[in-house]
């Protein structure tokens, strides 16, 4: 039987197999070489640059670029590698609006930042190409670290551990390293399985070893991995999610956004991933943006975002709902779910208007019901597995510094540590500036 | 749209825009679509003596020097003079003229520096019914290893020697065409003048490498592992070309010598600047040979709009008009004081400003947490390099303290005009009072 966008249900298939191709292949396309040399002269080797201030990872943007201008991409690459070992995944999913090419100096000029996303993916491309890794280890210091979670945090504070001469052993829950990089991130900002090439790639350091299906919790403890090793860092991100408490939040095709993404991520075949034909998206951040640009990429004839506030307070940059809408997403704002309706499986999703009120958001009475036979909840993930002994600030592990837990010779870094925007610059810059700073209590340098 | 006609050495164009000798001016081919594009002349690629023809390279003649974008900035050339014989370029200019009477057609010349080559050639291009000669004395790069060129360019006497000898041997107008890879351009152009030139064109190209290949070890282009020095050219010489004309055009023994200026000549703007230097035309050929012929509409449509603007009803107006303005350093105002301004509303906060007056100048430019960058006009020496580095045109402007105004640098009032040749630090100042 043949499915089609119109066909009513959650089903796989509802496209033409070319246009999956089409509809997942590389959303940003690579920068040649002359377009590059042409994006770069364009850069004005700013004085204290302002994009250099607005990442995360500090990475020297005016120099790398000005590589790229006289033809040495590969140093380009280890400027910026040196700064943000996953360089790579960064130039493709950072969102650049918000940071290095929103404080670009051109962008106040003409509206049209430098390309450094782009320009950055020329550079680290080129060099991972060329098979080179480009950094080297240390003398060995006997010190081992145990870093629990393989996604861009762990592995920013491993790789930087393993420069430094140190033994690393990463546990993670999962089957594959890589973390969101694997799992979260939208399939056409990194295809052709960059995440795991990029992993590969950065093992190439040495002195890493990766244990799958640890879960801390279950296989062993915070206690456990520091009586093990000299030091621990977490970086195990927000594995659980928020639940909406509401009725009907049990009915079948009502998902956290995050396991959809999860499963498409890993498919082998997208024309065999089931998708509704009305799917709803509950919640107004990037993972909201992706679950639905994704549906509609599957072959979703109607897709909807629903956020509670307004348009301007979406946690997704302009330029995220940009491409949602353009990708023929419905964005409605100011309006919060109330219950989920469905014999069953689910059919349609209340939701009220809201208004800002004196004590927040309140709700209207003006109520509305969305058809849908799927919905994907994005409304924020959680610590889950909460280790034993470490204070939280928050919902979050509470650090001071460069990581520092309540519980001394442990770190933390990344989503699951409280502070910075949950991103993947930050992660590496948080997993990298933990690393630097085990280094010195284990070597009794002058941070120590 | 002003009347942009000039009559230079008695040589009538619709314009003052003549291409320059070189590849666009080597064939009739060329020549037609040239005039056909607008160029009001051309000075045809030189022709040298009877027999056979010089051979160029068969491997690559030209090497580049770029800014943003791969913008061609600067052009360098090793290619000989025509390499066609001179019966066939001879027959082509005959039937060029015929049908574009109203364009200038000059021929360049260069044969061995003896009298009966010279005599020679002047008598086989008689019956070509072209408007004048242009003498070129300077290729600087193979012609001139046999003794042409730049060789003779470079000698004052040879340049009087065979100008003498064209105007004793030919009824037409001579111009002579300078090579800048002296040290006093001034000299060669007095030589044109004592034998008789009407009128001197320049610069030829400047002898120069501009590349190295870092594989092969050798100077860009390279012939099958070498390369040689050659002809540079392009709006990177327009600087030295300037400076040559204005030279000439102040002399007080060439003042008043037509002169013809190349060099650089890209936009209508860069002709302005040369006319008013005292160029009576302008010759181009690197613009010509990067954008084609059509980029003198643009020339065209720029010259005649600043024409009306000012008011000027014939380039007349406009020729030497800058040149009383152009003095020694020892003239200049030392009481003429003026201060940076950054406009903060064009300011896009890149600090390149503060980059360069804080590490190269003279730490002028305070830089605010937030990225204000104003200037300290205690510190301000007024050099002009932050403007110089500003991406942003305009952003950056010189404001000029009004008499009497403290300049806070130096705490003393703005006074009247006084130049180094009085002043008290200068040993030899013949005192004012
Ligand atoms: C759908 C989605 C899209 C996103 N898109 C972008 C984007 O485009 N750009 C961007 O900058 N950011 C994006 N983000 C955010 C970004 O992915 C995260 O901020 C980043 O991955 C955080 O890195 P991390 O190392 O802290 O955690 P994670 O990447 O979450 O990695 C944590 C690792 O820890 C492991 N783990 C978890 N619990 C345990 C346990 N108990 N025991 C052992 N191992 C465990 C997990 O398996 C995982 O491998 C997105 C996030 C999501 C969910
Ligand atoms: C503002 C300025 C002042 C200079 N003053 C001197 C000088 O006093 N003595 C000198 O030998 N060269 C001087 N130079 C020339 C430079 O040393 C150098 O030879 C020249 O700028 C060419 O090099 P560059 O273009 O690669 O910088 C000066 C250059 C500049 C731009
Ligand atoms: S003019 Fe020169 S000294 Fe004055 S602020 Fe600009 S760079 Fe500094």
């Amino acid at each position: 039987m043949t499915t089609s966008q119109l066909t009513p249900g959650i089903v796989p298939g509802r496209l033409k197999a070319d246009d999956y191709c089409t509809n997942f292949a590389d959303v940003a396309p690579p920068l040649d070489r002359h377009e590059a040399r042409v994006a770069a002269d364009r850069c004005y080797f700013c004085h204290d640059a302002p994009c250099v201030t607005a990442c995360p990872t500090a990475i020297d943007i005016p120099l790398f670029i000005r590589q790229i201008a006289t033809d040495t991409p590969v140093a380009a690459a280890k400027t910026i590698l040196a700064q943000n070992i996953l360089g790579g995944m960064c130039a493709r999913v950072c969102p650049t609006e918000n940071l290095c090419e929103g404080s670009c100096v051109r962008e106040t000029a003409e509206g049209k930042p430098v390309e450094i996303g782009a320009l950055q993916r020329f550079a680290t491309d080129t060099l991972m190409a060329s098979g080179i890794h480009p950094f080297t280890r240390a003398a060995a210091t006997g010190k081992s670290v145990a870093v629990v979670g393989a996604g861009p945090s762990g592995l920013a504070c491993a790789h930087r551990l393993a420069m430094l001469g140190h033994e690393v052993k990463i546990y993670d829950a999962q089957p594959k390293a890589g973390g969101l990089n694997e799992f979260g991130i939208a399939a056409y900002k990194a295809p052709g399985d960059f995440a795991a090439a990029e992993v590969a790639w950065l093992m190439k350091i040495g002195g890493i070893s990766v244990v799958t299906g640890w879960r801390l919790g279950r296989d062993g403890s915070v206690e456990s991995l520091a009586a093990d090793h000299d030091a621990v860092f977490l970086g195990m991100g927000l594995a659980g999610v928020n639940a909406l408490g509401l009725p009907g939040e049990a009915l079948a095709h009502v998902t956290p956004a995050t396991d959809f993404i999860h499963d498409l991520r890993q498919a082998t075949d997208l024309a065999s991933l089931p998708v509704g034909r009305d799917v709803v998206v509950i919640g107004g951040g990037m993972t909201a943006v992706d679950a639905a640009v994704q549906s509609r990429l599957l072959g979703a004839e109607n897709v909807t975002i629903v956020y509670r506030r307004s348009r301007g307070e979406m946690p997704a940059s302009w330029h995220e709902q940009d491409h949602a809408t353009a990708n023929g997403v419905r964005i409605i704002t100011n309006a919060a779910p109330v219950a989920l309706h469905g014999q069953g499986a689910l059919s349609e999703v209340e939701f009220a208007y809201t208004q800002a009120g004196a004590k927040g958001l309140e709700l209207t009475e003006q109520t509305f019901r969305l058809k849908a036979d799927q919905c994907f909840t994005a409304i924020g993930q959680t610590l889950s597995g909460q280790p034993e002994a470490l204070k939280l600030d928050g919902r979050k592990i509470a650090v001071t510094g460069p990581g520092r837990t309540s519980r001394a010779g442990v770190w933390a870094g990344g989503d699951c540590a409280a502070g910075g925007d949950d991103l993947t610059v930050t992660a590496v810059a948080e997993g990298r500036d933990a690393a630097l700073d085990i280094h010195a209590s284990l070597t009794g340098g002058a941070n120590g | 749209m002003a009347d942009l006609t000039t009559n230079f050495i008695g040589i009538k164009s619709p314009n003052p825009f003549w291409l320059a000798s070189a590849p666009p001016t080597d064939k009739e081919y060329n020549v037609r679509r040239a005039f056909e594009a607008g160029w009001g002349g051309v000075v045809w690629k030189t022709l040298g003596s009877e027999g056979p023809p010089v051979v160029n390279v068969n491997g690559p003649r030209y090497g580049a020097i770029y800014g943003a974008d791969r913008r061609l900035l600067g052009l360098n050339n090793i290619e000989l003079i025509t390499d066609r014989p001179l019966e066939v370029n001879l027959r082509e200019i005959k039937s060029v003229k015929r049908d574009y009477k109203d364009r200038a057609l000059i021929i360049s010349l260069m044969v061995p520096c003896d009298e009966d080559s010279w005599k020679d050639i002047l008598h086989r291009i008689e019956d070509t019914e072209a408007d004048g000669i242009e003498l070129n004395f300077g290729c600087p790069h193979g012609m001139a290893e046999r003794g042409m060129g730049s060789a003779v360019g470079q000698v004052p006497e040879y340049i009087e020697m065979v100008t003498r000898w064209c105007k004793q041997y030919s009824r037409m107008p001579v111009i002579v065409k300078l090579t800048p890879n002296i040290t006093d351009i001034r000299r060669p152009a007095e030589a044109a003048h004592r034998g008789g030139a009407d009128a001197v064109s320049l610069i030829n190209t400047i002898n120069s490498i501009t590349s190295v290949d870092l594989d092969l070890f050798a100077p860009e282009p390279t012939i099958d592992g070498k390369g040689t020095h050659g002809g540079y050219c392009g709006p990177a010489v327009k600087p030295i070309a300037l400076n040559m004309v204005a030279e000439i055009a102040r002399s007080p023994v060439t003042r008043g010598m037509p002169i013809s200026g190349i060099g650089g000549v890209t936009t209508w703007r860069d002709a302005a600047e040369f006319m008013a230097l005292g160029a009576g035309n302008v010759q181009v050929c690197t613009a010509a040979m990067t954008y084609g012929f059509k980029v003198v509409q643009e020339m065209i449509s720029g010259l005649s709009d600043y024409m009306d603007r000012k008011g000027f009803t014939s380039t007349d107006a406009l020729v030497g008009r800058a040149v009383p303005n152009v003095t020694d350093w020892q003239y200049l105002n030392l009481n003429y004081v003026t201060k940076a301004v950054i406009n903060q509303d064009d300011c896009i906060k890149c600090g390149r400003c503060y980059a360069a007056c804080e590490d190269t100048s003279h730490q002028a430019i305070a830089m605010s947490e937030d990225r204000i960058f104003t200037v300290k006009d205690e510190e301000c020496v007024a050099c002009n390099l932050c403007l110089d580095v500003c991406p942003v045109e305009g952003c950056i402007t010189m404001r000029e303290l009004g008499k009497g105004e403290v300049d806070p640098r130096t705490d003393r009032p703005v006074g009247d005009y006084a130049n180094w040749t009085t002043h008290p630090n200068n040993p030899s100042s013949q005192a004012a009072e």
